[in-house]
């Protein structure tokens, strides 16, 4: 007798006059592992935002599980600029932590080595797993990753996947992503929802990718997005290309 | 030996140093400096309102800062322009038309160049009683929201996915600014409130490894300055707010020449 961590019925959320949301509906179950995907302005944030309940949608009904716990990754810190902070510090920020815990806990994430540097100088990969730890100290029940790896290079990306891939099969919990790296998460996620504003498809991987809908609908804001994203990163080039190529084609 | 009005000046300027480094911090850390020199901008409009309406200068600065800061929020929901453009326009229109009554009034002993640059002479007991009734109440506020105002300054995103109500955080943060240009007018003067809210938490954060320390060594700051500005002040009988920011900015000099001989500058994110 399992009962759904979170079942969201027909969602819409209209802001100045744009159907930001329009009749989303989703239900994460336990030890369900479900990836959003879809174009920037798709609604991705927003639907997570509803889910989080810190927006409250224009209609629909959300049901959260009495007692859920959820712990959000947030895509990226704000740098904290100019606030010098460990992540030790960071990470005790409103929680109530034994030093011990803190230690072993670090020392399971691999972050065990910066723990008392100033968040600021860690590496993006670094900080991404300082975020991971700190949600996974609230030990949820429904982990909320929101592009975690944006900002990541490939390797680092990789990385990061492989980290929420172990996490999940470790942990007794569920897991909503959204994530543009399809072809990475491909592996781990059980079911694809594909948002653009509306749900467009939805699935297992495998089929989501072969869906003519997806096709149409998200190959060229695929390609485009990937276009985006290496004019940004101009340290990685290569390997660009051939995630946007490999998009494309499918996986089989 | 010390006159009774340096005391006075003295005891005002050493509770606005301990309300600015706690505050001020925030500011750098959320870059609201801007933000802080237009709302202290508009405080002339409150100084001719006040004195118009018979409700006294920090009164007036307290209502018409206020609708300041809330005409701003309304105006960043309506996605219009951007905020510096809206601070900009708000700012020194407040000024504009604060300088327009001003004229048009003709206020008996008016000194604007007091109200600009600030005046220990001006000092009443009444100031103390908005500096230090003002003061407790701002860093008691600091205080309570302290983790939760940290947290958002880190991630607004991961803040909300807590539970923290980051609209009502960031209201929170502009009317304890408010309160501070209120409280601090008569010290260091319009014009200069916001520099005082910077310049010992920049000063600051070169020595600190942790928030709290940071806001610490700000009030450490922020008190020498104060010190030393109204002392020279009355020495040398200069305007005291322009004074007490040169004093605090030699210390923030001095600090960036020491931090980067020895080559330990932190890292500040701001490359």
């Amino acid at each position: 007798m399992s009962t759904d961590l979170i079942k969201a019925d027909q969602l819409t959320v209209i802001r100045n006059r744009r159907r930001i949301l329009d009749n989303v509906s989703l239900r994460i179950g336990e030890r369900d592992f479900v990836t959003i995907i879809g174009p920037n302005g798709a609604g991705k944030s927003m639907l997570l935002k509803c889910i989080l309940g810190l927006y409250k949608p224009d209609a629909g009904e959300i049901h959260r599980r009495k007692g859920l716990r959820t712990a959000y990754v947030p895509q990226e810190l704000n740098a904290a600029a100019t606030m010098p902070l460990t992540v030790r510090r960071f990470l005790s920020l409103r929680m109530q932590i034994k030093r011990d815990k803190l230690n072993s806990v670090a020392e399971q994430y691999g972050i065990a080595e910066v723990l008392d540097k100033p968040l600021q100088i860690l590496s993006g990969g670094e900080r991404q797993r300082v975020l991971m730890t700190r949600a996974l100290l609230k030990e949820p029940d429904l982990l909320v990753l929101d592009e975690p790896a944006q900002n990541l290079d490939i390797s680092g990306q990789l990385a990061f996947y492989r980290l929420v891939e172990n996490i999940y099969r470790e942990r007794q919990l569920s897991i909503l992503m959204v994530s543009h790296d399809l072809h990475l998460v491909m592996a781990s996620t059980q079911q694809v929802i594909c948002l653009y504003h509306h749900v467009c498809c939805t699935g297992t991987p495998h089929v989501v990718s072969q869906d003519p809908e997806f096709v149409s609908l998200f190959g060229k804001d695929l390609a485009d997005m990937m276009a985006t994203y290496r004019h940004s990163h101009d340290h990685q080039h290569g390997p660009v290309d051939h995630i946007t190529g490999h998009l494309h084609h499918g996986h089989d | 030996m010390i006159d009774a009005f340096i005391l006075r000046a003295l005891a005002a300027g050493i509770g606005v140093a301990l309300v600015t480094a706690a505050l001020g911090c925030f500011v750098v850390w959320r870059r609201m400096a801007y933000f802080g020199d237009s709302l202290s901008h508009s405080a002339l409009l409150g100084i001719a309102l006040g004195l118009l309406a018979g409700v006294g200068i920090n009164a007036g600065i307290l209502i018409v800062c206020s609708v300041f800061a809330l005409l701003l929020v309304w105006l960043q929901h309506q996605h219009i322009l951007a905020t510096d453009t809206l601070l900009g326009i708000l700012a020194h229109s407040a000024l504009s038309v604060g300088m327009v009554v001003i004229s048009l009034m003709e206020f008996p002993n008016f000194d604007l160049h007091s109200y600009l640059f600030g005046d220990i002479l001006t000092v009443q007991r009444s100031d103390l009683m908005w500096i230090y009734g003002g003061g407790f109440f701002v860093i008691g506020v600091i205080l309570w929201q302290w983790t939760s105002l940290t947290l958002m300054t880190i991630s607004e995103e991961l803040a909300q996915a807590e539970g923290v109500n980051t609209f009502v955080a960031n209201l929170i943060l502009m009317m304890m600014m408010t309160v501070v240009v209120a409280a601090s007018v008569r010290i260091v003067g319009i014009l200069l409130v916001s520099s005082l809210l910077i310049i010992p938490a920049a000063t600051a954060r070169q020595w600190a490894r942790s928030p709290e320390t940071m806001a610490l060594t700000a009030a450490v700051f922020g008190v020498l300055a104060v010190i030393l500005g109204i002392l020279a002040s009355a020495y040398f009988d200069t305007p005291s707010g322009p004074s007490i920011v040169s004093a605090a900015a030699l210390a923030f000099f001095v600090t960036l020449g020491i931090q980067t001989t020895r080559g330990r500058t932190q890292h500040t994110g701001l490359d």
